[in-house]
């Protein structure tokens, strides 16, 4: 995969090669790639010299730096209590409706990922939910329903 | 002790305050000077844990390494807490300001601050902000620097010494405590780590003064702090309001008329029932917060609530200690078999006391603090757990 290698020198570049660079170039290469694979973090361990283990551990130990598979665009709903308590139970049903997914999996054109998050900090205006990195609060049935037809649309 | 009236403060955000000319006088006056200044206010940490800020600035200061740092912990993750990013948004150049004036008073050339990645979304803004804020630094001729850096997620990040590893780049694994940051925090330097809004505060505090500063709030609370209200409550937001007030006050003005219960200080806080307002002072000799206020009005289920927090802190526990590793595993599992009718009410009693373990043995924070909002729903709302 000439990519991988390519975007992780690149990335290299940028934030250096020493153990504190890590971290940015695992964001660098989510912000990218949308997950982590497994080329992609033994490739970091050759750029940087340091084991795989090492960027196995450190990168799943963050819940955002995925490991897994993940779509274009990943939708992370907050499931902590005040968003619970504003609807987000209906928000998340309405959401695996329309892209025919359950939580935690990946719609079969790899475009939409659905996962559930830890207060996002917007209490006061719940439900709230992140697509990639894009706030969207005040979810009721027609906004999310508006949102993610737009995405949709658009992909 | 006496209480405070309920009192809404306008500090943080006071648009009556130019930062160029706050940080200029700032910067003119002597260490030991501001220094006075900050311990004299009484400003202790509004993230939570309420370390005196100006006792962290003198032990730093008193540090001969060369090379230190000014952290901004912008890892806002407690269930329920949304001002740091308010504070963000709308005051940045008050929270650099505070980081320089904190710089210029330990001997520190580079200020971090470390953004939660939920937060991805301020960073344009923030590193415009930062830009026009180095422009002013260079005219006046005062050399230090700030940098972002990213979070990915993880709440345990927010203690500090988590903090400073994951800086480092590597796992958000707690250290062990002492050594205190002051003397070895991030790249094991002398660091002086503050919440957001402590940074804000010190700046302010340089602008009116200790005693004006002093004159709110109580002997063990000085001052305002901004409140993040949410849940049951018509009017969920931003508040910053005067220290010491009491929990029933508190939710005549900002509850339903049918709270049954606020949680206080978040996930890791307290949760205070109904029957307990008009005894409750919100402030550190009373139930302290960092910040989070949850309304409960009476339809809401605690068992629901506890359950929501203890799931919470199963996910973000590090993993790294037992107590708090296993200790969250089992009263999640605990609570539900009860609920389910699989164990006796009596087990609850057996999950208080491994909640107590917890307390004194796990290593950091965050397994210390499972048994307030555990023992505190237990305590106050039995019933609601069994049936």
């Amino acid at each position: 995969m000439p990519e991988i290698k390519e975007l992780v020198k690149d990335l290299a570049d940028k934030h250096g090669r020493n153990r504190e660079s890590l971290l940015p170039i695992l964001q660098g290469i989510v912000t990218e790639e949308r997950f982590i694979s497994d080329v992609a973090m033994a490739e970091v361990a050759r750029e940087l010299d340091m084991s795989a283990a090492l960027v196995y551990g450190t990168a799943t130990f963050y819940s955002f730096l995925d490991t897994e598979p993940r779509g274009k665009y990943v939708i992370r709903l907050c499931k902590t209590i005040t968003c619970d308590m504003k609807g987000k139970r209906q928000i998340l049903k309405i959401i695996e409706d329309l892209l025919k997914i359950n939580v935690g999996e990946t719609t079969k054109d790899k475009n939409f990922t659905l996962l559930e998050t830890n207060c996002l900090g917007w209490c006061h205006k719940g439900p709230a939910m992140l697509i990639n990195d894009e706030a969207f609060t005040e979810l009721d049935e027609d906004k999310v329903t508006e949102i993610i037809g737009d995405y949709m649309r658009n992909v | 002790m006496p209480n405070k009236k309920l009192k809404r403060v306008d500090i943080i955000f006071s648009e009556d305050c130019v930062y160029k000319d706050v940080l200029t006088d700032g910067l003119k006056k002597s260490n030991e000077a501001i220094l006075k200044e900050i311990l004299d206010s009484g400003l202790r940490g509004r993230g939570g844990a309420g370390f005196p800020t100006g006792l962290k600035w003198k032990f730093t200061s008193q540090e001969t390494e060369e090379e230190k740092y000014v952290v901004c912990n912008a890892d806002e993750g407690e269930p329920g807490t949304f001002k740091d990013r308010e504070i963000l948004t709308r005051v940045p150049l008050k929270v650099f300001g505070g980081m320089a004036i904190c710089a210029k008073v330990i001997g520190a050339k580079h200020g971090y601050i470390y953004l939660r990645g939920e937060y991805q979304f301020l960073r344009a803004d923030l590193d415009k902000a930062i830009e026009e804020f180095h422009a002013y630094l260079k005219e006046i001729g005062f050399d230090f620097q700030i940098h972002i850096l990213m979070g990915s997620g993880a709440y345990i990040c927010g203690e500090e010494s988590a903090l400073f590893e994951s800086m480092e780049g590597k796992r958000g694994e707690p250290r062990n405590k002492p050594p205190y940051p002051t003397i070895s925090g991030f790249r094991n330097k002398p660091t002086v780590i503050n919440n957001v809004e402590t940074l804000v505060y010190a700046f302010m505090i340089c602008r009116i003064g200790a005693g004006k500063f002093q004159e709110l709030g109580t002997t063990d609370s000085r001052g305002s702090k901004v409140f993040s209200i949410s849940g049951d409550t018509p009017i969920a937001g931003i508040y910053e309001l005067e220290l010491g007030m009491l929990l029933e006050d508190f939710v005549e003005e900002f509850g339903d008329g049918d709270t049954k219960a606020v949680q206080v200080g978040g996930a890791s806080g307290f949760c205070v029932p109904r029957k307990k307002f008009k005894d409750t002072i919100i402030g550190f000799e009373g139930v302290p917060t960092g910040g989070s206020m949850m309304l409960f009005n009476s339809s809401r289920s605690m068992y629901n609530v506890l359950k929501n927090y203890v799931e919470f802190f199963e996910e973000e526990s590090c993993g790294q200690c037992t107590p708090c590793r296993v200790g969250c595993q089992q009263l999640k599992k605990g609570i539900e078999a009860i609920k389910k009718g699989e164990k006796s009410a009596h087990y609850l009693d057996t999950l208080q006391k491994l909640a107590d373990t917890m307390k004194v043995t796990s290593k950091c924070g965050l397994g210390q603090s499972v048994a307030n909002s555990f023992s505190s729903i237990v305590d106050n709302f039995k019933e609601e757990m069994i049936y």
